[in-house]
């Protein structure tokens, strides 16, 4: 079947089987392979990408279902003006190890800190819950987002 | 903390310098397994035993093979053509590749289907007609040295019964005579749960044999590359010139990536036959059931002490549960890893210890998961010992420790069991750690609450790790001496290239490495690529595992840089026109003794090395070491964590966690904090939640990641860190090893604190995970 999914601001029109999911067709087909895959059962986060703008998880998402909508990967979070201010963050406060699931992590944290640049330790813990981290034990990954977060409501309490 | 002794412009040991490795990692440019894509690889999928135990009497794969897309199904009896059914493990047994006679446990490879897309491949499983007759299963180490259990290698040659090894070490007369003297025995028979290391990323390959040139590159998700090329030559025949081994960015191994599993070796031999590349990548479902299982060891110790609360002597029993083949990626001669350590950190004559392991019905595994070879269960039996040998001496848990530890003075101090301590002050380190914890006052805490019904415990660990395998003249895995090597080369305008025979698996070797030839150089580690991973481009070494990358690599990167600088000082002599024994060295420059201000830097010398050399001087400045460690190191810490448990659920939490950990000279400190992080994390998750269990017909219950609970940052606990600093004496830079230290001592410290709860009650034990159901019995069995 034909789908047309919006990626990073860019078309990608394509046949698809009806069983592909949304996360195989954008490893596969579309070639981004950011999006990473640590699981079978939705339980680890690492295939998160956001759908028009709030989080799934693209293993459990078909990519019939996210025809005609906007797909944010960890390609896209970089804008013109480089960095996103939670890229940095991960690197800056080590929230980072071996990485696989930092684009989930990353863009979980971009989308909670898009409706809150003041998130207490805790709403961060629970934002992220639905993502598995096996290396940093999470203490670093829930500082990058608050630095993140600051960052952000800085550069727009300034501007 | 150290302070550095370089600015921060170089970045040397004891600089938290910002990882290389993050700039592709956070874009998503990185380069996982998965992530490979060859043109015209074929896609593999394997078929799996849903029985513990059956005979396979017929394969019908016909169906399979006619379906669309399936280019071959191969079995156990085409891979039995080419002498390729079954392979050796790591321990000297033999495992099928794919089962030709029997299934031994659920999840065991059956058959692969090799086909154009790896949804067809799956579908093409399903088409596959396999004709079982059930045998009984055993699902116990117990069960399976009971007379008259079934025989489940019934292929191996003079086996006649379930049992996979026996091994004995210390001595058995001094540790009796320790016990006739004691005034108590203090006993605790415990599991230490199956356990998966279960890292983000699962296993995989990409096998691409070239039938013309015979060129076979394997991407693999390997900690240990070079070793497993000679394996992969060792057991495939292929002439090892012809094999290149390519490690990508790893997502995370903690031991899971260390063995050679079944899969890859029918997916090389696939991609040999078929002429194309050959791509498997496991299910989460397929890593739980089938690579790499860790611990499920059977523990009996027993502890000789005083009245005093001197520990006199200590007695091991322990039955492993080592599934249906022997496979522990283990040295040669320790038949059970390193498990003697479990002598700790105390200071005490003699020591038996005795191990069996016994085959089941199970995954095969027995897997390193973060810890030095078994390291983590002796450090979990020692110090619950320890803590009840309190309880029943009627000593505060932490004085009992502070009586029978090894004194500073005492190093370097020979074990009851052999080990030579490099160096430690053990009671600071517990004294700073109570002390953050406010241990006193914790205590009277305690007392208050429990007069109110209210439970609240304080865990006390105190390990020591043996780490940083390990010298030659004892340490092989498949008969590999344990060494490493670095090749660093230096360019004409001072930026370098390290080559590393060990491989990273988000630990950060790309940093931390340029960061010790820095330090031993001067040349900024931001100007030296570190490349490791791809065995046609780095030097020999046995992979990264065992804590062992920075004692030994790290030893090697330190010792080849140190070459770099004597060259390039005698090359600065010659341009300096002094004599090179008046040379020195600070951070950055070379300088004529006593004139500071007659001065070359490294990229002067680098330059002079391919430009302007002294008379007789070779050309380039570059060099090799391969390093073979005088010793292991040991890493200790102290660890205090205080819950608070719900007498009526069970339920318990943690409240604080204060781990100090002493691994020598820190290198990066925010990356030795990270790897602690993620340590102390591993071992909650263990003491509470992490386990994979069977049922009585053997099926596995923890296969996906809704059985087999890891923890979410939701659960998991914060952590205050703490330090202390005592190099390694014999290690070039002073550091110890770190990325274990937290997941082997910690365990102990939760289940302590929850026991420590109930102590008053009588409660001496509650097996891992401490799930709330089993403190539930434990209050209601003790106050019953
Ligand atoms: S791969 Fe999607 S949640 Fe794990
Ligand atoms: S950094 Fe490795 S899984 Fe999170």
């Amino acid at each position: 079947m034909e789908v047309n999914i919006t990626i990073n601001g860019s078309e990608h029109a394509s046949d698809v089987e009806p069983r592909t999911l949304l996360v195989d067709h954008i490893r596969r087909t579309v070639g981004l392979t950011g999006t990473h895959v640590g699981c079978d059962t939705t339980s680890c986060g690492a295939c998160t990408v956001l759908m028009d703008g709030k989080p799934v998880k693209a293993c459990t998402v078909l990519a019939a279902q996210a025809d005609g909508s906007e797909v944010t990967t960890v390609e896209g979070l970089k804008g013109a003006d480089g960095l996103h201010p939670i890229q940095s963050a991960f690197t800056d406060d080590h929230g980072l190890q071996c990485g696989f699931c930092t684009p989930g992590m990353m863009l979980v944290g971009a989308s909670l800190i898009a409706e809150n640049t003041d998130p207490s330790d805790d709403e961060v813990r629970w934002a992220i819950s639905g993502n598995l981290c096996r290396c940093t034990g999470y203490i670093n990954i829930v500082k990058a987002i608050q630095t993140a977060a600051a960052r952000v409501a800085e550069s727009s309490n300034g501007s | 903390m150290v302070a550095p002794t370089t600015p921060a412009e170089i970045g040397g040991i004891g600089h938290s310098v910002q990882r290389k490795e993050d700039a592709r990692l956070i874009e998503g440019q990185g380069n996982f397994l998965d992530d490979i894509d060859l043109p015209n690889t074929l896609h593999m999928a394997i078929l799996r035993s849903p029985l513990a135990h059956a005979r396979i009497n017929g394969i019908d794969s016909e169906a399979a093979t006619a379906l669309d897309g399936v280019v071959a199904v191969v079995t156990g009896d085409l891979m039995d053509q080419h002498g390729l059914a079954w392979m050796p493990t790591l321990s000297g047994d033999t495992q099928a590749v794919l089962a030709t006679d029997k299934v031994r446990y659920q999840g065991q490879e059956v058959a692969a289907v090799i086909a154009t897309d790896p949804y067809i491949a799956t579908d093409a499983l399903e088409l596959i007609e396999v004709d079982y007759e059930d045998l009984p299963p055993i699902t116990t180490p117990q069960q399976s040295l009971e007379e008259g259990a079934a025989l489940i290698r019934d292929e191996k040659e003079g086996q006649t019964d379930n049992l996979a090894y026996t091994w004995e070490t210390g001595d058995k007369g001094a540790t009796e005579e320790a016990f006739a003297q004691a005034d108590r025995v203090v006993t605790l028979e415990t599991h230490y749960p199956r356990s998966h290391p279960a890292p983000l990323e699962t296993c995989g390959i990409v096998a691409d044999v070239n039938s013309v040139t015979g060129q076979a590159t394997i991407y693999m998700t390997s900690q240990a590359p070079h070793a497993h090329r000679t394996l992969f030559a060792m057991v495939a025949g292929l002439p090892e010139q012809n094999i290149r081994i390519v490690s990508p960015d790893i997502g995370g191994g903690f031991g899971n990536k260390v063995p050679i599993y079944p899969g890859y070796v029918v997916a090389t031999a696939a991609s040999l036959l078929i002429g194309q590349p050959v791509k498997w990548v496991e299910s989460r479902t397929e890593n739980l059931i089938s690579t790499g299982f860790a611990r499920d060891y059977y523990m009996k110790g027993e502890l000789a002490v005083t009245d005093q609360g001197r520990i006199l002597g200590l007695r091991v029993n322990m039955l492993s549960d080592q599934g249906a083949f022997y496979s522990d990626a283990q040295p040669t001669q320790f038949r059970a890893g390193l498990f003697h350590v479990v002598t700790g950190s105390y200071d005490f004559p003699a020591a038996h210890i005795d191990c069996k392991g016994a085959f089941t019905n199970k995954a095969p595994g027995g897997v390193a998961y973060r810890c030095s070879f078994r390291i983590t269960e002796a450090s979990y039996l020692i110090e619950r010992l320890v803590q009840n040998a309190a309880y029943e001496v009627g000593i505060d848990p932490a004085e009992m420790r502070l009586r029978n530890f090894i004194q500073p003075e005492q190093f370097p101090y020979e074990t009851a069991t052999g080990f030579v301590y490099d160096s430690g002050d053990y009671p600071t380190a517990l004294r700073q750690a109570l002390d953050a914890a406010g241990y006193e006052e914790l205590r009277a805490e305690q007392a208050a609450a429990r007069e109110e019904g209210r439970l609240v415990g304080i865990g006390i660990a105190h390990f020591t790790e043996a780490v940083g395998a390990g010298p030659a003249h004892t340490y092989d895995i498949a008969g590999l001496k344990m060494i490493d090597s670095a090749e660093l080369r230096v360019h004409p305008t001072g930026k370098a290239i390290l080559k590393l025979g060990v491989k990273t698996q988000g630990q950060g070797h790309e940093t931390t490495f340029a960061q010790i030839v820095a330090e031993e150089t001067g040349i900024p580690a931001t100007d030296i690529k570190v490349i490791h991973g791809d065995t046609d481009d780095t030097p020999y070494g046995l992979g990264t595992y065992a804590s062992r990358s920075t004692p030994v690599g790290g030893a090697a990167t330190a010792m080849v840089a140190r070459k770099i600088a004597d060259k390039a000082r005698h090359i600065a002599a010659h341009l300096l026109e002094a004599a090179p024994e008046d040379i020195e060295r600070t951070a950055d420059k070379f300088h004529v003794a006593g004139s500071p201000d007659q001065a070359v830097s490294i990229q002067d010398a680098a330059f002079a090395a391919y430009t302007n050399l002294p008379e007789g001087m070779e050309y380039g400045l570059e060099d090799v070491t391969y390093y073979n460690p005088p010793n292991l190191t040991f890493p200790y810490g102290s660890y205090v964590v205080v819950v608070d448990v719900d007498p009526d659920t069970g339920v318990w939490k943690v409240r604080r966690m204060v781990a100090l950990d002493d691994c020598g000279v820190r290198i990066n400190p925010m990356i030795v904090e990270g790897q602690i992080h993620g340590g102390l994390t591993e071992g909650f998750a263990m003491s509470s939640m992490q386990w994979i269990t069977f049922d009585d017909d053997g099926n596995c219950i923890g296969s996906n990641f809704m059985d087999y609970l890891i923890p979410t940052a939701w659960e998991t606990p914060r952590f205050e860190l703490l330090e202390t600093v005592t190099p390694s004496p014999h290690h070039p830079i002073g550091a110890k090893g770190i990325g274990e230290s937290a997941t082997v001592g910690s365990p102990a410290a939760f289940v302590n604190a929850v026991v420590d709860a109930l102590a008053h009650l009588g409660v001496r034990n509650i097996d891992m995970p401490v799930l709330p159901d089993r403190v539930w019995e434990a209050i209601d069995t003790a106050t019953a």
